[in-house]
C-alpha cells in the first residue's frame, strides 16, 4: 500500500511516498523498517507507542494503536504533529 | 636578530604538534572546527545534521577515527550516528539505546535522547557507554552500531526510585551523565545522575555503591542527605594524571574526592562569595591533578543560570581548590548573560593547555594559555550543548 512520509524522514526514504506491506499497522512499520533501516524507531518508541510528535492517519482518521488491521487499499499518512508553533 | 631567533624558536615549538579538532554539538546540528598547528585559525566544517538536536559529539581516542553523535529532532525519536571518516559520511546506529519493553500492563520508559557518550577502557576497543534522558545506562561493544542496557540499574526498583520522575529532573529531562572509566581497571566505573547522585562499580556493573557522602542537598529544607534522590551532580571529572582524584561541579557547589576516601569535600567554599560555586561544567588538567577550571553561573533566587552579574568568567585552581583565580581577560565585561552547559567546556592536551567553551548564545571561545586570555573563535551558532576536543 501507499505510505506518505513526512519530510523529517526523507533522509531514510528519499521521497515522500513509498510502498510497504502489512496486515496491521505494526506489520506495516516493520516492513518499512526492513526497507529503510532505522525509520521505525524514529516513529515508535521502545514501549510500542507512537512518538509524542508523530501522527499516523489511516484513510484520513488518526490512529494510535499499532494493532489496527490494514487492507491493501488503505492509505497511510505518517505526519509530523503540529507542535512547536 | 634576537627577534628572528625568537620567531624561529616559536615555529619550532609548534612544529610537529598534532592538530586540535573541536567537536561542537548544538541544539540545531553539529560542527567540527579544525585548528591549525598553532591553534590560531579554525576552519568550520558544518552544519552536520542541520535541525537535529545533537547532545554530544565524541571521537574515539583509541582508534582516532570513530566519531559518534547523539541525535534527535523535535519530532522524531532519538538515535546515534556514526562516522569513521571524521564526518564526511555518517551511518545510523542499527540499534540505538532503548529501554527494555515493559511487561504487559506495566508502564515502561522511553529514551528521549542520548545525552552522554564515553569511550570505554583502552583495552576494550569498540566498547562505548551511553547515558540517556530519562536516566539510563547503555553499552555498545561494536563501536556504537548496536546498544544494549548495561547492568541492572535501568530497571532496578531502588534506582528507579532514586531517579524520580521526569518532573524531578533538569528542565529538559533528567539525565545520566559523566560516565567515567578508570584507566587502571575497565571494571571500575562512575556515573552521575541529575537527579540521583553519584554511583560507583568495581565489578563491571554487577554491583553499585552510592557515593554522596559529604554532598549538600538542594536548598537544605531538611531533606535527607543520605538519599540519592536529593542529589544533583552536574559534572564529574576524573584526573587523568591521578585517577584517585575526582572533581565534581554539583547543583550545590564544587567538590573534590580523593579515593579511597568516600567523602566529598566542598572546595567551592573558597570561591568568592559574590560569585558562588554553582555551575555546570568542570575541566581538569590532563597532567596536573591540582589544576581545574569551572565556569560559574547565577544560582540565586529563581536560578537564572547565567553568568553572575552578566560578567562571564572562568575560575581556575592550581592547588586542588584551596584558592581560585578569576580568568576573564578577553571576555565581555558586562551585559553577557551566558550559560555554559555541563558538556560545553573542554581542554586539549597541548603544552600550554588550550581551554574551550561554548555558550547558550552560540559563541565558541578559546584560550591557548590555560585561561589567562580568551578569544571568540565562532559566533552565531545555535545554542551550544557540548564541546569536546580531539587530536589529529
Amino acid at each position: 500500500m501507499n505510505v506518505m512520509i513526512p519530510s523529517a524522514l526523507h533522509s531514510y526514504t528519499g521521497r515522500s511516498s513509498v510502498e510497504a506491506q502489512g496486515s496491521t499497522l505494526a506489520a506495516l512499520l516493520a516492513d518499512l523498517d526492513r526497507r529503510y533501516p532505522g525509520i521505525r524507531f524514529r516513529i515508535v518508541d521502545e514501549q510500542e507507542q507512537v512518538r509524542r510528535h508523530i501522527r499516523i492517519f489511516i484513510n484520513g482518521t488518526q490512529e494510535f494503536g499499532l494493532s489496527r488491521p490494514l487492507k491493501d487499499s488503505d492509505e497511510v499518512i505518517i505526519a509530523q504533529a503540529l507542535s512547536g508553533g | 636578530m634576537a627577534t628572528s631567533r625568537k620567531k624561529a624558536s616559536s615555529r619550532k615549538t609548534v612544529a610537529g604538534k598534532k592538530r586540535t579538532v573541536l567537536l561542537v554539538a548544538t541544539r540545531k546540528g553539529a560542527w567540527l572546527f579544525h585548528g591549525d598547528a598553532a591553534r590560531k585559525t579554525w576552519r568550520a566544517d558544518g552544519p552536520h545534521f542541520l535541525g537535529h538536536v545533537i547532545s554530544q559529539l565524541v571521537l574515539d581516542p583509541r582508534d582516532g577515527k570513530t566519531l559518534l553523535a547523539a541525535a534527535k529532532t523535535g519530532h522524531l525519536g532519538p538515535t546515534v550516528f556514526r562516522s569513521t571518516d571524521l564526518g564526511k559520511t555518517w551511518k545510523e546506529a542499527a540499534q540505538p539505546p532503548a529501554f527494555a519493553k515493559a511487561p504487559e500492563g506495566e508502564k515502561g520508559r522511553s529514551v528521549d535522547h542520548t545525552f552522554w557518550l564515553t569511550p570505554a577502557h583502552a583495552n576494550e576497543p569498540n566498547v562505548w557507554y551511553a547515558g540517556t534522558s530519562p536516566q539510563g545506562l547503555f553499552r555498545s561493544e561494536d563501536g556504537g552500531i548496536t546498544w544494549k542496557p548495561f547492568s541492572t540499574i535501568n530497571d532496578d526498583p531502588q534506582y528507579r526510585e532514586w531517579m524520580g520522575t521526569v518532573q524531578d529532573g533538569t528542565p529538559d529531562g533528567p539525565k545520566l551523565h559523566s560516565i567515567i572509566v578508570d584507566p587502571r581497571d575497565p571494571k571500575h566505573l562512575y556515573f552521575g545522575m541529575s537527579g540521583g547522585g553519584v554511583h560507583e562499580t568495581r565489578d563491571g556493573g554487577k554491583t553499585w555503591k552510592v557515593m554522596i557522602k559529604g554532598l549538600d542537598v538542594v536548598e537544605g529544607f531538611g531533606f535527607d542527605p543520605a538519599k540519592p534522590t536529593f542529589h544533583d551532580p552536574h559534572c564529574l571529572r576524573m584526573c587523568p594524571s591521578n585517577p584517585d582524584r575526582i572533581y565534581q561541579q554539583n547543583h550545590c557547589g564544587i567538590y573534590r574526592i580523593d579515593r579511597p576516601s568516600d567523602t566529598w569535600v566542598r572546595i567551592g567554599r573558597a570561591m568568592p562569595k559574590t560569585i558562588g560555586d554553582i555551575g555546570f561544567p568542570l575541566v581538569v588538567h590532563p597532567r596536573n591533578d591540582s589544576t581545574a577550571w569551572v565556569f560559574p553561573m547565577d544560582g540565586t533566587s529563581v536560578w537564572p543560570r547565567t553568568s553572575p552579574g552578566g560578567k562571564p568568567a572562568a575560575y581556575g585552581t592550581k592547588n586542588g581548590g584551596k584558592t581560585w583565580q578569576r580568568l576573564d581577560a578577553g571576555l565581555p565585561k558586562s551585559q553577557a548573560w551566558w550559560t555554559v552547559k555541563r558538556q560545553a567546556m573542554a581542554c586539549d592536551a597541548h603544552d600550554s593547555l588550550g581551554l574551550y567553551f561554548g555558550t547558550t548564545s552560540g559563541e565558541l571561545w578559546m584560550s591557548a594559555n590555560e585561561g589567562r586570555q580568551w578569544r571568540c573563535i565562532a559566533q552565531h551558532l545555535p545554542e551550544i550543548y557540548a564541546v569536546d576536543t580531539a587530536t589529529r
